[in-house]
Formats: structure tokens, C-alpha cells, sequence
């Protein structure tokens, strides 16, 4: 059934059928020709679908089962922590006294909503060390802009004005050097040594009076922890730069180590993955960030405070950067996340990181024997493979990955960080069984051994999905981003 | 303890250690520096049991008024409307919002067909050629449109009418900058755009112009006569619209709009203290390599099926990285689904008719608030919002209609100084004569 081809909604229409139910007018009803002149009145209609209730219902129901995610199976995603999403979560963000209430409404009638975040923002400060939380930032990108714009505040602030360089790792996010862009900085790289790490003759090379920031994810994209992180700290602030933590990878240390203490100046947390507000298919997330004291007078505009038992926004801010998000953030995302940290508490997270650890390193040992292991430390929430050995075998990544989706799991990262070749980046979460691990191992040497004897049942996967691998160069080539009446 | 997420057994544990060589999980944490080790535990409130936590959570809720019990004429960017209830079944379709970004095509392919249903319905009411999978909402979709104009004109002035959403203003300003470039606000005359003050701050340096339709007042600019005053200087047009007035309203694309940005809260989304909602794109065919953000395009497989791959890559940040069109990664896509859904609810006519409904109950609004006396400042055609001046402060005003179950209007004085005591209203196919009567009577009666 799910192999024939799936109809667009567009094709499904039916001039007069309706999936809606509205009253009747209730006013007396004006000639529009009267109120808009007629050449603000559209002439021809939006040609929205027309179909009805049960059609709809059953087109996405149709599509979603041509959709994989975390509830459907294991999602070793590395860096994304595609952990399990709560149901309770999905409850209260719909509860009409946090779903259904307007952001410009007085302040005395949303004071629930505004403890809700200001609890959580206190939380996240504890949990990252840090003396200040803004939840305005609707994305990781989003707060690492945010972030970056209030270190070149700062700095400005001071009349160090040169201060034009942001240092990235070669194994960043690409947003982190994007995001130093938005902010106004050129990016610069620093490399990484053998073993994975900074590597800190690179750094100390780097740094100079022009040094705005280093952007640091820790532990890193390759699951490695900067095990000289107070070096790498001291290079940057005697500098006069600052340290900013891209919290992808907060999943790894929560209760064990914090961002504050390591030294970073401003921290940006994915709400969407250690804090489980569900990613959604691509968003919505929340990306809060954190800062230390002497960077909160320029947090984004407004502040929530607390005075006496009161909760406000505080527009009063000389030296804020501004705004960066019209409201307060991505609230939805932030009440699930609050309601996620609730539930664990703090030797919850502290398990979350611990378990999430263990199984980042059991299925590393594991998997160790049958791929190319290109950093043999302990690991943390996450580790990558080298697809070399099977590459030599002409069985790609791209092709183990494929073959991984005729299993039902969803394939890891593949060729990122760039650092590595044939790169396979895997973060299977705290929130999975042993069970679910061992299933994987087994399928991943079963793969492993295929791309030895039958190299081409890889080579040609997937062999079971929907649809078979997609051409996307002639998507490219010849795009095609709307349907077209025929 | 225990936790209902975390399935790990102390069996299961100590068999995983033994495989992974260590006799104690913290051998793990090892490579953190002692003196950066956190001891102790965490300074949060401890962890509640399910039932005490839809008790607690469930207690905070409660003390927020919300717009299902109270009749709510608070517009200004974010609105009360009607949705389906079907909306949110698709949304709790687990494969859905459990998902991450169709990187993978062949088991992501409903997400993608979704998304592309998304731009082409935004295609459709906006009149424009390309619309991207989303963005995070009106303001920042906004502000990105200036970076866009001002990188494809290589100029470095914006300039942005005041009747544009304040909120969206002071956004743009942030971005602006980001990457020093400067931002002139354009005065408004009668609640539109000050035509002779926008063709005196045109010049050879405008890279764009930003204007929004209907605007922050409800009213409708003049585009027409907009666009043949940016398009002479060959700067950008960029239009901000609410989508479902274009149920009614001429689409941007048809008086020559560059670049439409805007937010799909309208279709669906609850208002949720302001976010998330979702922002949408939408450009001409010229502009298609430019947008930021992900794009879904068709395609067809190895044995030539129809299929949906993100496409267009080479613009992002994971593959340009500095030299990206943006920084945005993560999105709305999850909102943008459910704005697909609710754009499919209405449909054709649905969408038709809820935009004449909100046209025919803000004019009876505006008519009832004349007929008690009451002064409507503005003149120029509206959607479903205008503005009152009130005898009384709006804050004052707002006290009094909250014990009448109202949630009465935005308070204008908060960022136009001139317009203290001016109210914005906004009167949607959600509210009933009744209610429309009641806000009339009270008003009239401070």
C-alpha cells in the first residue's frame, strides 16, 4: 500500500467539497465592495485544496507513516539527541493556560506563565552555571547569534572595538561560524591534534588582540571531552576574548561539570535535545543562552524579573542589544522543557548524562572491532567511526547508512565532523534499552560483513523503503518547490 | 531511584561496564579536570511523580487568564481564530514531531511531501513564485528579508515604515546591526505609510523597503503606489502580510512585492504567549537561490518515482558555513505542518470566507464604537483590526472590560507616544455580535 505513489493534497480536490465549519454570520453583513476598493480585493481565489474532513485526515495519516521518528525506532542521530519525547509534555503545553494566552496581555493576567519561565531560567542557570538566562532565542543558531552579538556588545562597550575574529574548531557546527557572520565577525579555524582535541599550540597561534571569542562545543562533535579546557580558557581571556559553549552537547555532563565553571563567559542550550521538547521534523526549538555578570546588561530585551511575588518584563535596559525575537522566545518549546526538568530533577539530569554516557561507550566498544575507530579514548553521549575500512571495500557511508534504513533505524550522522573521513557520528541517548543497542550492534556487523561478502545488497540499499534513493542533483538542477495545476 | 524515561537495569549496567572495561561509570568522567568536577547535586526542586506534576503544572496554567474562557480583542500581530480539531490529531502523529529534520529522505518522505504542500499554499496566497519550509516566525522572517535585499543590491540602507509591527522593528534593528547596516523608519500620516516621506528618504543607498499589509493599525497600504516609488530607486519591496487576509486581499506578488514574509499563526497555531508560531518566506523565481533556510524540492527515485529531497543546499549553513545565506538551522516545521493542515481545513472557500468574516465583524465593530460616540481615528480601508480612542487609559480600560470576561485591545501609547489612549481592536470570526456589543457598551461607559 505505502509503495504506491502518494497523491499530493492538491490532487485529492474536489471543486465544492469543504473540511471546515464556521457560523453563519452574525452581524449585518456590509457590501465589501464598499469598505476595500477593488483593487485591494483579490480577484481570483487562493486555490487552497477542497477536500473533506476524513480525506485530510487520512492523507496525513498516510503520510506519516512514510515519516520515521523516535517513536517508531531507534534515531542514533549524532549531535541531534534524539531522545525519547514525553507525552506528559505534549499535555501540559496544550493545557488553554499556556496554549491559549496572548503575549500582550497584562502582566497581572499571565503570572503563571511568567513564574513558569522564570523558574526555568533559574533552573538552566544552575544546571549551567551561569548568573543570568534570556528564553528569548527560538533556536541554537538563533542564541548563538544572540550570544555573539552581546560579546561584541561587551566588547564594544569597553572601546575594543577590533575585536573582529571569532575562532571556531574545524569541527564545529556549521552555524557557529554562520552565526559569527550574522553577528558581524569574520570566522577564523582553529585545528584539531590527532587526538580529536583543540589543539593548543593552534590556538595560542590564533589568539590575538583581534580574538572576540572561541565558540567551543564540550564535549565536541567528535563525543571527545577538551580535557584542557582551563588551558584553552586562559589562552582566550588573556587575550581579552571571550569563551562562548555551544550546549549541543549538554546531554554529555549535566550534574557532573558546567559551562560556568569550565569558564565559558556565554552558553546557548537546544531545549529541542537535552531538554526534550520533541525536534519536531526540523522545529520548533528554543535555544536559551546563558550568561555570566558581567555580560548581563546586554541580554536581549525585555528581562523577566521577580520583584517581591511579582513577575515582569523589564524594558528598561540602556546597553541591551535589542531585541532578538518579537514575545518572549518559543514558550511552547520551554514548558515542555521545564516540565521535563521537573520530572527528573537533579539526580535525574545528573543519570540522564551518566546512562547517556555508558551507552555512548558500550556501543563504541562494541562496534570498535568492526570499524575503524579513529579515537580510541573514552567517549562521552556520542563517538564516531571511520567508514574507511568498508570504503576500500567500494561500500561507502552513504551506503552502510542506507542499508541501516532496512532495519527500521534511522542511519546516524554521516560525514560530519569533516575532520573525519567517511565519517559515522553515533548518539544513541540515555533513553534506550540495552536491548535496543544490542539489536543495533548486530545489524551494524551484519552490514559490516555484508560490505565484505555481498558488497553490492549495501551498495544498492535502501531495498525497502518507500521510495528508493533519491536523485537530488536533478533536484537541484531543475527545481520544482510547488505543485502546478496541471 | 528510578525514572520512567531511563530503561538502564543494574544488571544491564554492570554488563555494559564489563564490556566497555571499567568497574565504575565515573571512570568515564575521568578526562574532566578535577577542579572543574561539580559536586553535589544540582540546586533545582527535586522531581515530582506524574500525578504531582500535571497537579503543579496544571496550577501554574490555571493562573493565566486564557482566550478559551475569556473573549479576546487582542490582536496586534497574534489572533484568535478558528482551527479544526483535526489540527492537532495530525499533530500528535508521533512520526511527525518525533522526527528530525528529513536529512533521509526515503524514511522522511511524509514530512517532506508536507512541507511542500506548506510552500506551495504560501506560493499560492502571497502570489509569489518560491516559499521556503519556514522560519521562525513574522518578526526574524523579517528582519532576514533586509539582509537578503541589502546582500543581493549590495546597498546598506533599510528602510522600514512605522505602521510596521513595533515588535518586528525593533527585531530588524538588532540584525541591522549584526551587520552594520542602517535602518530609517519612515513616518506614517493617518495610520499608512507617509508616501512623500518615503519618496524623500529614497535614494541610490536603499537597498529595500519594508512595509507591512494590512498594517500594524489593520489598515491596507497603498502598494501600489509603494512599489512604482521603491522599484524607480531599483530597490527591493518587501511585504510583510498576515496570510489569511489574503483570503481577501490582493496578494503582495500582484503589485510587485520582491520578497513577502509574514507569519502562519493565523492557520492553526495556538497563540502560546507568543511562540512558537511560524514565519513563511516567499520570494520571486530571481530570488530562489538566495532565501535562507530549507528548501523541499521534487524529484524522482532510481526507478523514477515521485519523491521530496531538501534541495538547494549549497545556500546553508552546514555546507557554506560562513558564506551561508543565514545561520537559521532549526526552524518551525512542526508549525508549518500544522498550518498545512489548517490551510487544507478551510480550503478554498473556507479561507474566502473566514477572511469576509473578519472584514464584516470588525466593520460592525467599528460601527457600533461610532454609534456610542466613540472616536475611530483612521480613515484608510482595514482587515480585521482598528483603532479607538478611548476616554480613559487602555490599561484602565483592559481592568475594567477583564471583569466583564473581556480582553480588551492593544495598548497603542506603549510604542506611539501620540496614540496614548488609543486602542487597537481586532475583531476576528471568532468573536459574536454579542461580545462586540458588550466591549461597545463598556467602552462607551468610561
Amino acid at each position: 500500500m505505502t509503495n504506491q505513489d502518494q497523491a499530493l493534497v492538491f490532487e485529492l480536490s474536489k471543486e465544492g467539497r469543504v473540511g471546515y465549519s464556521i457560523p453563519a454570520l452574525d452581524v449585518p453583513e456590509m457590501n465589501v465592495d464598499e469598505l476595500i476598493p477593488a483593487d485591494y480585493l483579490r480577484s481570483e481565489p487562493a486555490q487552497l485544496p477542497e477536500v473533506s474532513e476524513l480525506q485530510i485526515m487520512r492523507h496525513y495519516t498516510a503520510l506519516s507513516k512514510r515519516n520515521h521518528g523516535v517513536d517508531s525506532g531507534f534515531y542514533p542521530l549524532g549531535s541531534c539527541t534524539m531522545k525519547y519525547n514525553p507525552k506528559i509534555n505534549e499535555d501540559v503545553a496544550r493545557y488553554p493556560g499556556f496554549a491559549h494566552i496572548h503575549p500582550l496581555q497584562e502582566e497581572e493576567t499571565v503570572q503563571g506563565a511568567m513564574e513558569m519561565l522564570y523558574n526555568l531560567q533559574t533552573s538552566l542557570a544552575e544546571i549551567t552555571g551561569m548568573d543570568e538566562v534570556t528564553m528569548q532565542p527560538a533556536a541554537g543558531a538563533h542564541g548563538e547569534w544572540t550570544g555573539l552579538m552581546m560579546i561584541r556588545a561587551f566588547h564594544e562597550a569597553n572601546g575594543d572595538v577590533h575585536r573582529t575574529k571569532v575562532i571556531v574548531p574545524d569541527s564545529a557546527h556549521g552555524t557557529n561560524p554562520a552565526s559569527a557572520t550574522v553577528a558581524g565577525f569574520d570566522s577564523i579555524t582553529v585545528q584539531s591534534d590527532e587526538r580529536g582535541l583543540v589543539d593548543l599550540e593552534d590556538l595560542r597561534r590564533v589568539v590575538g588582540p583581534d580574538t572576540a571569542a572561541l565558540m567551543l562545543t564540550n564535549p565536541n562533535t567528535l563525543g571527545l571531552f577538551e580535557e584542557h579546557i582551563l588551558e584553552m580558557a586562559a589562552i582566550v581571556h588573556e587575550a581579552g576574548g571571550k569563551l562562548y559553549y555551544d550546549g549541543a552537547n549538554m546531554n554529555a555532563i549535566m550534574g557532573y561539570t558546567r559551562p560556568g565553571d569550565m569558564g565559558f563567559d556565554v552558553v546557548h542550550l537546544n531545549l529541542h535535545k537535552t531538554f526534550t521538547g520533541p525536534h519536531g521534523g526540523g522545529g520548533p526549538g528554543s535555544g536559551p543562552v546563558g550568561v555570566k555578570r558581567d555580560l548581563i546588561p546586554f541580554l536581549p530585551k525585555p528581562v523577566l524579573m521577580k520583584k517581591d511575588d511579582r513577575y515582569t518584563f523589564e524594558y528598561d535596559r540602556p546597553q541591551s542589544i535589542g531585541r532578538v525575537k518579537p514575545y518572549y522566545g518559543n514558550f511552547g518549546i520551554n514548558v515542555r522543557a521545564y516540565t521535563y526538568i521537573r520530572t527528573m530533577g537533579p539526580i535525574g539530569l545528573k543519570q540522564v548524562s551518566e546512562y547517556a554516557v555508558l551507552n555512548a561507550n558500550y556501543l563504541m566498544r562494541r562496534l570498535e572491532p568492526h570499524f575503524d575507530l579513529p579515537f580510541t579514548q573514552h567517549c562521552k553521549h556520542e563517538f564516531v567511526l571511520s567508514g574507511r575500512k568498508q570504503k576500500k571495500l567500494g561500500v561507502r557511508t552513504l551506503d552502510m547508512a542506507k542499508r541501516l534504513l532496512d532495519f527500521g533505524y534511522h542511519p546516524p550522522t554521516i560525514y560530519f565532523p569533516l575532520s573525519v573521513e567517511e565519517a559515522i557520528m553515533i548518539e544513541p541517548t540515555e533513553t534506550e534499552s540495552k536491548e535496543t543497542l544490542d539489536e543495533f550492534i548486530d545489524a551494524m556487523i551484519h552490514i559490516a560483513k555484508e560490505a565484505e561478502e555481498t558488497p553490492e545488497v549495501v551498495q544498492e540499499a535502501p531495498h525497502s523503503t518507500v521510495v528508493k534513493r533519491l536523485d537530488e542533483a536533478m533536484a537541484a538542477r531543475k527545481p520544482v518547490l510547488r505543485y502546478e495545476r496541471g | 531511584m528510578t525514572f520512567r524515561y531511563l530503561p538502564m537495569t543494574d544488571q544491564d549496567k554492570k554488563e555494559m561496564m564489563e564490556a566497555v572495561g571499567i568497574t565504575s561509570t565515573e571512570e568515564l568522567f575521568q578526562d574532566i579536570p578535577k577542579n572543574v568536577r561539580f559536586q553535589g547535586d544540582l540546586k533545582i526542586e527535586e522531581a515530582l511523580s506524574e500525578p504531582e506534576l500535571i497537579a503543579y503544572m496544571s496550577g501554574l496554567a490555571s493562573k493565566n487568564h486564557n482566550t478559551k474562557e475569556y473573549a479576546s480583542f487582542l490582536g496586534a500581530g497574534v489572533y484568535d481564530h478558528y482551527t479544526s480539531s483535526i489540527v492537532n490529531h495530525v499533530l500528535l502523529r508521533s512520526e511527525f514531531y518525533t522526527a528530525y529534520t528529513p536529512y533521509q529522505p526515503e524514511i522522511s518522505q511524509g514530512e517532506l511531501q508536507a512541507i511542500f504542500e506548506f510552500q506551495t499554499m504560501i506560493c499560492e496566497l502571497t502570489g509569489m513564485d518560491v516559499a521556503n519550509s519556514s522560519m521562525y516566525d513574522g518578526g526574524t522572517a523579517l528582519a532576514e528579508a533586509a539582509l537578503l535585499s541589502c546582500g543581493q543590491t549590495k546597498r546598506k540602507k533599510i528602510l522600514v515604515s512605522k505602521s510596521v509591527h513595533p515588535e518586528s522593528r525593533a527585531v530588524l534593528e538588532t540584525y541591522a546591526n549584526g551587520q552594520r547596516l542602517d535602518v530609517v523608519e519612515i513616518e506614517t500620516k493617518e495610520g499608512i505609510t507617509d508616501l512623500e516621506a518615503l519618496q524623500s528618504a529614497m535614494d541610490d543607498e536603499t537597498a529595500c523597503v519594508l512595509v507591512q499589509y494590512p498594517n500594524f493599525f489593520g489598515q491596507v497600504e497603498p502598494l501600489k503606489e509603494i512599489e512604482a516609488i521603491v522599484h524607480a530607486h531599483k530597490a527591493m519591496f518587501v511585504v510583510s502580510s498576515n496570510p489569511l487576509s489574503l483570503g481577501a486581499l490582493t496578494p503582495p506578488g500582484k503589485f510587485g512585492a520582491d520578497i513577502v514574509v509574514g507569519d502562519a499563526q493565523v492557520f492553526g497555531i495556538a497563540q502560546g504567549f507568543g511562540g512558537p508560531h511560524c514565519g513563511y518566506f516567499a520570494v520571486t523565481k530571481k530570488l530562489m537561490r538566495k532565501v535562507p533556510g530549507r528548501l523541499v524540492g521534487q524529484t524522482v527515485d532510481e526507478n523514477g518515482k515521485r519523491g521530496f529531497v531538501l534541495t538547494l543546499q549549497a545556500r546553508e549553513q552546514h555546507i557554506r558555513r560562513d558564506k551561508a545565506t543565514s545561520n537559521i538551522c532549526s526552524n518551525q516545521a512542526l508549525n508549518a505542518l500544522a498550518a498545512s493542515v489548517a490551510m487544507t481545513a478551510l480550503g478554498k472557500q473556507g479561507i474566502a470566507e473566514v477572511a469576509h468574516q473578519n472584514i464584516q465583524k470588525s466593520h460592525y465593530a467599528k460601527q457600533a464604537f461610532q454609534a456610542k460616540g466613540l472616536t475611530v481615528p483612521f480613515t484608510a480601508p482595514f482587515f480585521n483590526e482598528f483603532v479607538v480612542k478611548l476616554n480613559v487609559s487602555v490599561k484602565e480600560a483592559n481592568e475594567r472590560l477583564r471583569s466583564h470576561g473581556i480582553i480588551g485591545g492593544y495598548d497603542l501609547g506603549r510604542d506611539y507616544p501620540a496614540l496614548a489612549n488609543h486602542m487597537l481592536v481586532a475583531v476576528t470570526e471568532m468573536r459574536t455580535k454579542e461580545q462586540i456589543d458588550q466591549l461597545a457598551t463598556v467602552l462607551e461607559g468610561l
